[in-house]
């Protein structure tokens, strides 16, 4: 990165991809260490895993769907509801996410590549083999006696149920291994988002004039360095007692249970902040294109996303309010709770703000947006009902948490992860997604959502546990479960749209050009896709809207900011 | 190429931000050192907890002199880094390989102690819970020191075959920030497992 311009050799100009076969382009592929090839890796495995987790998702519906039902075993319910969870948040949502940002971080700063671009090769793989394991374990499980196929202890996987007494055969290595390899390659990109973000910004691009994405991925990256380690540590321990004798979680030997629960939650509650801030930083760059307005109260927003880093690393317990604490834990939790609202709620105040008075274009991407901010919000009050403790005893292991978190996690995170497909989408392979197909997605995925999400808080405070494998008659929750299962055939449904949709625009989409949705930011200043070096003269920016300057000579940001 | 160049006439201002070898160094640390919290804590949590014996007071002995072997290689590496910066080779490979000799020692000494207790003592990782997190937690420093002693004797072998010059100190700097780390981390550790703990 010594030199601002390079010299673009002939051979990388021209169309390259003709007259080579496909060994040479997976070879291609595989050997890479170029961050945008990677994170579009990192998005197709996600996609991957996502049919899987879904189908997963699927089944668990169907076996729900009405009381006294035997679509599937038990012991098969048991590992549906467990691969699906640990797949959907650590090789959906997290790969997902971090796809973007390796795709986006150096664009965006107006970088070439990531800090340490084969450190990203080594986590992608790491991720990709971690996934693979996980699946593996559905031929590989097998251990000792047949015992367990697939993993089954739940994606927290409480001790004792973990120790070799109770959970016999390999599964449950499957799981650790598989997350203890995921977890090495998540540090590997915590440390490269944060050297990226800190070390690689072009020319003028201060602290204060970086694209609000970069400011929330590098909270997120420092996030990613204090929370996966912990579930490392964690796996690690566990390992020794599996495999080395040892007694960490062991009660037997005087061991704690609920050391690990929390060991885990010291990693599990930072983890959501670990996948939501990605999802602000979407929405923060779509939300003010779509209302051809700057975001309102930048410096605020920053300030609430370092706050909510910060403050959501101390509020693991609220998960275990059930499991019993002094009165001055419970109190200390439950008011952290409440305080992470605060900047959170700032920031919906902020989108709101950019949206006030904008000339609001209802696009795909934007109206992504716009159920964002609704669910979001829905998901949000949930939990502080539920980081209360008294609520939380009620209603701790019922299916209204489970209507809670899928809230924040499908509402919030996957509705803002399809704002970012339908937003960088033509950045990325240079055509336009179908705006009708798109339209479609939405609508069907609002209806599914609704359908499954909203009524699923019904049978939750009527007393519905989770995890169960079914349910008698006369409870007054079968209706509910009903709708709740008809919903996940609509987002199914959506979801097929939406595939297709990928596939038929990346051959048939309108072409995109530089800069399709008028936008402000560097990634929009190269080419579609954009080249092997990104830019061929290093950008010098000289306000947070390096773009719109460059647009509108006659009145520029810099003069203003 | 269609590529919009953004470039604006800006004066020419020195541009420098930090080294990204550094930052990642930190950020490796700050990693690092959660996974170790987590080990301390269980550690901590678990003094005293154990149903059978050994327990530390009767088989640990406090390791002094590796203990003092370890604190002064992070002097002896920063000297070798500054000789390095200053392009005095010679006593470049002098500290280096002092620094490495003394993390050696250190090494062998955590080997005669494990071995001490295991052949002698009877302490394994399975017997008690003492056991569990003593070697849990001191196994996971040994191994930090043991990545370290292959990273200084890369560097050492390089140096003999001449490929390390003054232009090297600064990665030669930021992997001595590792070491620094790994030093810190046995302050922690012995005053844990060896001060309070026993």
């Amino acid at each position: 990165m010594s030199s601002n311009s390079i010299t673009i050799p002939e051979s990388l100009s021209g169309t390259r991809a003709e007259g080579r076969t496909w060994l040479e382009t997976l070879h291609e592929w595989v050997i890479t260490v170029d961050h945008k090839k990677l994170g579009l890796m990192y998005i197709g495995t996600a996609l991957f895993f996502l049919v899987l987790g879904g189908i997963e998702a699927v089944i668990i519906r169907i076996q729900l769907a009405v009381p006294h039902n035997h679509f599937v075993p038990p012991q098969v319910f048991n590992r549906m509801f467990t691969m699906h969870g640990t797949t959907m948040i650590f090789f959906v949502a997290m790969t997902i996410l971090f796809g973007f940002g390796m795709y986006l971080i150096p664009l965006m700063i107006g970088a070439r590549d990531m800090a340490f671009p084969r450190l990203n090769a080594w986590g992608y793989w790491m991720t990709a083999f971690g996934g693979l394991l996980l699946y593996f374990s559905f031929v590989g499980g097998d251990g000792l006696y047949g015992a367990g196929t697939a993993p089954d202890v739940g994606w927290w996987a409480y001790a004792p149920l973990t120790s070799t007494a109770f959970s016999r055969g390999h599964s449950t290595d499957y799981w650790t291994i598989s997350l203890l390899l995921s977890g090495f390659g998540s540090l590997a990109t915590g440390v490269n988002v944060v050297a990226t973000i800190v070390s690689m910004r072009c020319r003028g691009m201060t602290l204060g004039r970086m694209p609000l994405l970069a400011w929330m991925y590098l909270v997120m990256g420092g996030l990613l360095l204090f929370t996966i380690t912990p579930l490392t540590a964690a796996q690690a321990m566990l390992m020794l007692d599996r495999y080395g004798g040892g007694h960490f979680f062991d009660t037997q030997a005087g061991g704690s249970a609920v050391i690990w629960m929390h060991f885990f939650w010291v990693f599990g509650h930072p983890e959501v902040y670990v996948l939501i801030i990605p999802a602000f930083a979407f929405i923060s760059e779509i939300v003010p294109v779509f209302s051809r307005k700057p975001i309102f109260g930048y410096p605020i927003m920053v300030a609430a996303t370092v706050g909510i880093g910060f403050i959501s690393m101390s509020v693991w317990a609220h998960h275990m309010f059930t499991v019993g604490m002094p009165s001055w834990g419970n109190a200390f939790f439950v008011l952290s709770t409440a305080a992470i609202a605060v900047p959170t709620g700032i920031k919906i105040f902020n989108w709101l703000g950019t949206m006030w008075g904008g000339k609001i274009r209802y696009a795909t991407p934007m109206l992504f947006c716009i159920a964002f901010l609704f669910q979001f919000l829905i998901a949000g009050l949930t939990g502080i009902m539920l980081g209360s403790a008294p609520v939380n005893w009620q209603l701790s292991g019922s299916y209204f948490v489970v209507a809670h978190f899928h809230y924040v996690i499908v509402g919030g995170i996957l509705f803002s992860t399809f704002a970012a497909f339908y937003y960088w989408f033509p950045k990325m392979t240079g055509r336009m997604l179908n705006e009708k197909l798109g339209k479609w997605h939405f609508w069907l995925f609002v209806i599914g959502f609704h359908l499954t999400f909203d009524f699923m808080h019904i049978p939750g405070l009527l007393g519905m546990p989770r995890r169960i494998y079914t349910y008698e008659p006369g409870r007054g929750w079968e209706g509910w479960n009903l709708i709740v299962s008809v919903g996940a055939l609509f987002q199914a449904a959506a979801i097929l749209c939406f595939v297709f949709n990928l596939v038929w625009s990346y051959f048939q989409g309108r072409l995109a050009g530089n800069d399709p949705w008028d936008a402000w930011t560097l990634e929009w200043t190269t080419s579609s896709p954009p080249p092997d070096y990104n830019f061929a003269v290093l950008p010098e920016v000289r306000s947070r809207r390096p773009l719109w300057d460059i647009k509108h000579p006659e009145d520029p940001d810099w003069k203003y900011e | 190429m269609s590529t919009l160049p953004a470039t604006m006439p800006v004066a020419e201002r020195p541009w420098v931000l930090p080294s990204r070898g550094r930052v990642g160094m930190f950020c490796l640390i700050a990693g690092e050192a959660a996974i170790f919290t987590i080990f301390v804590v269980a550690y901590i949590y678990y003094i005293g907890k154990s149903l059978s014996g050994p327990m530390p007071r009767e088989v640990l002995e406090i390791p002094i002199i590796t203990t003092i072997c370890l604190l002064s290689s992070s002097l002896t590496i920063h000297f070798a880094v500054r000789a390095l910066k200053q392009g005095n080779i010679g006593s470049f490979r002098i500290f280096w390989f002092i620094t490495l000799a003394l993390g050696a020692i250190f090494l062998i000494g955590t080997a005669r102690e494990w071995h001490r207790l295991i052949y002698e003592k009877g302490l394994t990782i399975s017997t008690n819970l003492f056991g569990t997190t003593y070697y849990s937690l001191v196994g996971l420093h040994a191994f930090h020191v043991t990545v370290g002693l292959v990273g200084l004797t890369l560097v050492m072998l390089l140096s003999l075959a001449g490929k390390v010059h003054q232009t090297d100190a600064e990665h030669v700097d930021v992997f001595s920030l590792y070491w620094h780390f790994v030093d810190v981390v046995w302050v922690v550790v012995f005053t844990v497992v060896y001060l309070i703990g026993r």
